[in-house]
């Protein structure tokens, strides 16, 4: 909720502590400072190593232009991590949404438990990814995978799934655990944006006889759009950017095929010492985190606008 | 029953049946963390392929061995205490930071608080996975390599701008009758700050607390890149790359491990959930 008014017009005084002007900027200039150093130098050093043969552990080195960039886009294990990113984040994106949606449906009706089932909706959400990634290392375990037991019990699996030793089933496991993070967060921003929706609205269809699917595209979704849109940006930035999950859970592997963006950075630039090949694999995150800051500008600037 | 009795209460099943649905997706791994950690090793290591050997139960009686393992044999106390002092560092500089800038934002800046806020938020965008080489060569030329102050010097960097965001829009949300009464009564601007603003901020404080720990309890590539020595690391990088012996992952330690830091952050996350989505949401969603 925003504030009808501002501050009231006061009769002027000189001290200090009354110039709101000067005030403003003193307590915010250690935020800005602290970012502007510690964000903003290491970005621009991310930039500029990209362009240089730098190596972890010697101080010196020089520029080698575009050489660094060449070289990744000419190595197959970056252009399938490349692809691995995208695919993993639509496909990530997707689930969410779809199961975010139809469990902030289910969630909004009111029934008893209601407090306790949250509490363990939410669950994925909080605890530390590393520890709960290790949960899932366990569960896709190529031994003693509690997934394979289960689908051999019910007659659904003959063979056996090595989930973490081949490049297709690897990917799934990792899209997996990325949902699993991330759709109850979804579910959490979905529900906050159906208090938004007009009941009057809805009631009018219901009167006028629109049946649930009507109501749910026509009327529900159009106004859950900017929060879905809200969820989306968030859930690309925190998929493409992550590196713990596909790092704890396949490693890359097998033989490279599983990598994203962030690990094979990781693995160039901090294992391999490479610092100005891993920075310039990691710049290429640039444009997802582009797509979701544009994004959210324009989300923030509408709704300052007032409508919907 | 009336078809209408009978269709509410279809919908009531239906509801319960989609809701355990999804609880059973999001709380699986929890429950399967609480299996492990109390199973003994010749229940817990029975291959898939064994049908007769139900993995989803007991089968033997439940054992502390694991924790006493945990606890005695790793350096996963060792964890827990540098987390502590990671945590409470972190959460120092960034209440003192970032309490006062949302206040500047909110109150004090005017037209420009605006733009500026948004600035500082879009700063949480650009996310460690870009930054970590650039300070794995700046933490090394500060001489802080492989010690737990690279983490305390470089978790603000996230921490701040997220938390600067989330009191902006705690303030934004507080009335400013009480501060108008207390320059009335001839507090000044920053004497109205100090002793009344901070006063009913407590809440707002308390969630940037809240969020800083779980900020910095989340965290893992900064913690991977800077730090090598198994007695410097934080839980969340230690229990996953340390709790290793030889090849071999012991899986009821490390899913103990997993299930003690769990079961707080849990608990306290939910309580502020609703906050959190608050500052999320940059306003698409009105209350």
């Amino acid at each position: 909720m925003r504030l009808p008014f501002g501050p009231i017009e006061l009769p002027p005084r000189e001290t200090f502590a009354d110039r709101e002007s000067l005030l403003a900027k003193v307590m915010l200039a250690p935020a800005v400072l602290y970012v502007a150093v510690l964000v903003g130098i290491p970005f621009v050093l991310a930039i500029l190593l990209s362009f240089s043969n730098a190596r972890a552990g010697s101080l010196s080195f020089s520029w080698v232009g575009l050489s660094n960039y060449a070289a990744v886009l000419s190595d197959p294990t970056f252009r399938r991590a490349l692809l691995n990113t995208v695919i993993v984040t639509v496909a990530v994106q997707v689930l969410v949404v779809i199961l975010a949606t139809a469990a902030a449906m289910v969630f909004r009706a009111a029934f008893v438990g209601k407090r306790i089932m949250r509490f363990f909706l939410l669950l994925p959400w909080a605890v530390p990814i590393t520890l709960a990634v290790m949960a899932w290392t366990w569960i896709f375990d190529s031994t003693f995978s509690v997934v394979n037991w289960t689908l051999k019990v019910a007659g659904l699996l003959h063979g056996w799934l090595y989930w973490l030793g081949s490049p297709t089933l690897g990917l799934i496991a990792i899209i997996i655990v990325q949902v699993w993070r991330l759709f109850p967060f979804a579910t959490v921003i979905v529900l906050a944006g159906m208090t938004s929706i007009p009941q009057d609205v809805v009631e009018a269809a219901i009167m006028d006889g629109a049946g649930f699917w009507r109501r749910l595209f026509q009327i529900e979704l159009p106004f859950l759009l900017p929060v879905v849109t809200v969820a989306v940006l968030f859930g690309i930035v925190y998929t493409a950017t992550n590196m713990s999950v596909v790092y704890l859970l396949t490693g890359g592997g097998p033989a490279d095929s599983t990598h994203v963006l962030p690990t094979l950075a990781f693995q160039r630039g901090i294992e391999g010492l490479d610092l100005g090949q891993g920075a310039a694999i990691a710049l290429f995150l640039l444009p997802f985190l582009l797509v979701a800051a544009i994004g959210m500008l324009r989300i923030a600037r509408r709704s300052e606008m007032g409508s919907p | 029953m009336s078809r209408y009795r009978l269709m509410r209460y279809a919908r009531r099943v239906g509801v319960y049946v989609a809701a355990l649905g999804f609880v059973t997706f999001a709380a699986f791994p929890f429950y399967w963390m609480a299996l492990t950690t109390f199973k003994q090793n010749k229940d817990l290591y029975v291959s898939a392929t064994n049908l007769k050997h139900v993995p989803w139960i007991f089968n033997a009686a439940p054992t502390l061995a694991h924790l006493k393992l945990l606890f005695t044999q790793t350096a996963y106390p060792q964890w827990l205490l540098n987390t502590l002092l990671v945590v409470v560092a972190v959460v120092l500089i960034t209440v003192v930071v970032a309490v006062p800038a949302g206040y500047s934002l909110a109150r004090l800046a005017g037209g420009w608080g605006e733009g500026m806020g948004i600035g500082i938020f879009l700063t949480y965008l650009i996310p460690p996975t870009l930054l970590f080489i650039p300070f794995s060569r700046l933490v090394a030329i500060l001489g802080l390599q492989d010690s737990l102050w690279s983490l305390v010097v470089v978790y603000p960097t996230f921490t701040i701008p997220f938390c600067t965001w989330l009191v902006m829009g705690f303030f934004r949300s507080v009335p400013w009758d009480l501060e108008e009464q207390a320059m009335i009564d001839g507090y000044s601007r920053l004497g109205v700050f100090f002793r009344v603003v901070l006063r009913f901020a407590v809440p707002g404080i308390l969630t940037v607390v809240v969020f800083t720990f779980t900020l910095v309890m989340q965290e893992f590539i900064y913690a991977l890149t800077f730090i090598s020595s198994v007695d410097k690391m934080t839980v969340s990088l230690g229990v996953p790359v340390a709790l290793v012996r030889g090849d071999v992952y012991h899986w009821g330690a490390l899913m103990g491990a997993a299930l003690i830091t769990s079961i707080p952050m849990a608990i306290v996350y939910n309580l502020f959930m609703d906050r959190f989505v608050e500052g999320l949401t940059l306003g698409a969603v009105k209350g």
